[in-house]
């Protein structure tokens, strides 16, 4: 009788667990260790352990492949949380931050900044988080306003979605030289990415996570429904703006370093779900183990498939995740799912 | 003690129960009754502050309700919901669940909690279900699993919205001994019923409601005496003496 039982750790549960933080470790130290350059592991472990900072290996590892791996793993981490607590609060599995406007939301701020102020990218975060607050409250203004079904939210949510996507267009299209500092911002990807970029989003992304991963408890209670929530004593209403609003703040910082990366909000809550359950602790976490994981590991593949040239992350995203998604859910079909 | 005063109450400002004056005793079931639409689940909701009052008041132990916050609320009534999602989860965490209003930061569920949630799935017969998905359960064993829920809050006041609906008739029976033992161990347990010849055997006390107004409030006999019920529902209602004591039925109003 311990808080174990919270998480309902089985035996089968604790294999997977294993495996997914093994995974998620292996999938960081490939990353460094690969690439378009062959570098000795050895070459590897002695920049990071600080005794080479010389070589041309070093500089590889700590200017390229570093700042790669973190903005991949965070990128990941934070889309797929932002995922699953969007499709929480809105009780809707077919929300996700691609799909409701938050990234495109994020990104039209992000493409508006780097047209007006160049100079200013290193606000470009938080010019994400307005945006994909903008989306997120967009949407629940308009699911609480008219009582929508869900249907009329994810409806709402492609509208949105399309109205941004049209506005990114345009800023590329009258300037186009607005988004050369992230490259195929439009599919997204990591190629060009500095640590000193990347920091402030990084600054963003961690304590959104550890809030949102505060706020467990509420979301499990939230999944009630409205009525059950509020007769247990939670401010609903509250509770589920400062869950949007620390999503929108999870995937605008992703959206400001790597672009419109789509799809990792989507299936990784669902695959998560499906392996780990649905209480919001375990799945959070998993979540943005998983999130981190599917990322780094596609931008491996990016980078490797065709060196030295490299794909956009976010098509080797699809071409991976998109089969196993749908393998998953032919091989659950019967079972129940989530929105049944 | 939950009382409503003078209480009108709806959706928007459009009213749908009017100057209902009630009040819901310890070790006492109360059932709420009327034709749909008259606004039962309404006044359950007013009066666990669910909706915005209108004019009147609610009072909890002579407490303004407009003066409480949500979780206070949660510490002297319960409620169980007629329409849910029911979410993919243990029944066990999801009894625990119950415990919400009384954790404090950082709301972790202790030894107390676990005590707490076990014995009220004891009371509902589902502490055999205790590591089932809920999702799974049969319609009566998860109805159990949220009455569990709704007692592990540990108040004094339960409300429960057609409780009985979609049970068979096992379980329809069961939920009744439940609320009364319930009743007995001295909560003041309210559900509505559409279901008026229980109603009548089972509750011992009846407010009838009709288009959001309180027609009667008062022991089954003397509701049934006063023939208010035939109105209210339009059908004719007969008693019968029997070794299980009076019984009630319906029949088609004749014309």
């Amino acid at each position: 009788m311990n808080s174990l039982q919270i998480f309902s750790i089985r035996p089968r549960k604790g294999i997977l667990w294993a495996f997914l933080v093994a995974l998620t470790l292996a999938a960081a130290v490939l990353s460094l260790w690969n690439g378009s350059v062959q570098l000795s592991f050895s070459q590897v472990l002695d920049t990071l352990t600080g005794k080479d900072t010389v070589s041309t290996a070093s500089h590889i590892v700590l200017y390229s492949r570093l700042p790669r791996t973190c903005a991949a793993m965070s990128a990941g981490l934070a889309l797929a949380v932002a995922g699953a607590v969007i499709q929480t609060v809105l009780e809707n599995p077919l929300a996700s931050p691609n799909v409701i406007g938050v990234n495109s939301g994020a990104g039209f701020a992000v493409a508006l900044l780097c047209a007006i102020a160049p100079t200013a990218q290193s606000y470009a975060p938080v010019a994400a988080f307005g945006g994909a607050l903008t989306g997120v409250l967009l949407i629940n203004g308009l699911s609480r306003r008219t009582g929508a079904s869900r249907m009329t939210v994810v409806l709402a949510g492609i509208a949105v979605s399309a109205l941004f996507s049209a506005g990114i267009d345009a800023v590329i299209t009258l300037v186009p030289e607005a988004l050369n500092g992230i490259s195929d911002f439009r599919i997204g990807g990591f190629s060009g990415v500095t640590m000193t970029g990347l920091a402030p989003a990084v600054l963003l992304i961690l304590p959104c996570l550890l809030l949102v991963l505060s706020l467990s408890g509420q979301m499990d209670i939230l999944r009630l429904g409205k009525d059950t929530a509020r007769s247990l004593g939670l401010s609903v209403g509250a509770v589920r703006l400062i869950l949007l609003v620390l999503s929108a703040a999870l995937a605008g910082a992703a959206v400001s370093f790597c672009g419109l990366i789509g799809f990792v909000g989507l299936i990784v809550p669902h695959t998560m779900r499906r392996l780990f359950g649905e209480e919001s602790l375990p799945l959070l976490l998993s979540c943005a183990l998983g999130g981190a994981c599917f990322v780094t590991l596609c931008d491996l593949l990016s980078r490797v498939l065709f060196a030295p040239f490299e794909l956009p992350v976010g098509i080797v995203l699809a071409f991976a995740g998109a089969p196993f998604f749908l393998w998953l859910l032919f091989r659950q079909r019967g079972g129940r799912t989530w929105s049944d | 003690m939950v009382r409503l005063k003078d209480l009108t109450a709806g959706y928007g400002k459009r009213p749908v129960i009017q100057g209902v004056t009630l009040e819901f005793a310890p070790g006492k079931v109360t059932v709420l009754s009327g034709p749909n639409g008259s606004g039962k689940s309404t006044l359950l909701k007013a009066a666990l502050g669910l909706l915005p009052l209108l004019s009147g008041e609610v009072l909890y132990d002579d407490v303004d309700i407009r003066h409480l916050k949500r979780r206070q609320i949660a510490r002297k009534a319960a409620f169980l919901t007629q329409s849910r999602n029911t979410p993919s989860i243990q029944a066990l965490p999801m009894v625990l669940h119950g415990r919400f209003p009384w954790l404090t930061y950082p709301r972790h569920y202790d030894r107390k909690d676990y005590a707490m949630a076990r014995h009220a799935m004891e009371a509902t017969d589902t502490l055999r279900h205790e590591t089932a998905n809920v999702s799974h359960l049969s319609g009566g064993e998860r109805q159990g699993v949220y009455l569990a829920m709704a007692l592990a809050q540990d108040t004094l006041t339960l409300f429960m919205d057609e409780p009985a609906a979609w049970l068979d008739i096992n379980h329809q029976l069961r939920m009744m001994q439940t609320a009364h033992a319930l009743a007995e161990s001295g909560k003041a347990v309210v559900l509505v019923l559409h279901d008026i010849p229980l109603a009548l055997r089972e509750a011992d006390r009846i407010a009838v409601l009709k288009e959001g107004r309180l027609l009667s409030f008062d022991t089954p006999d003397a509701v049934y005496r006063s023939g208010i019920l035939e109105q209210v529902f339009d059908v004719g209602l007969h008693r019968a003496d029997t070794p299980h004591g009076p019984q009630y039925y319906c029949t088609p109003k004749e014309r």
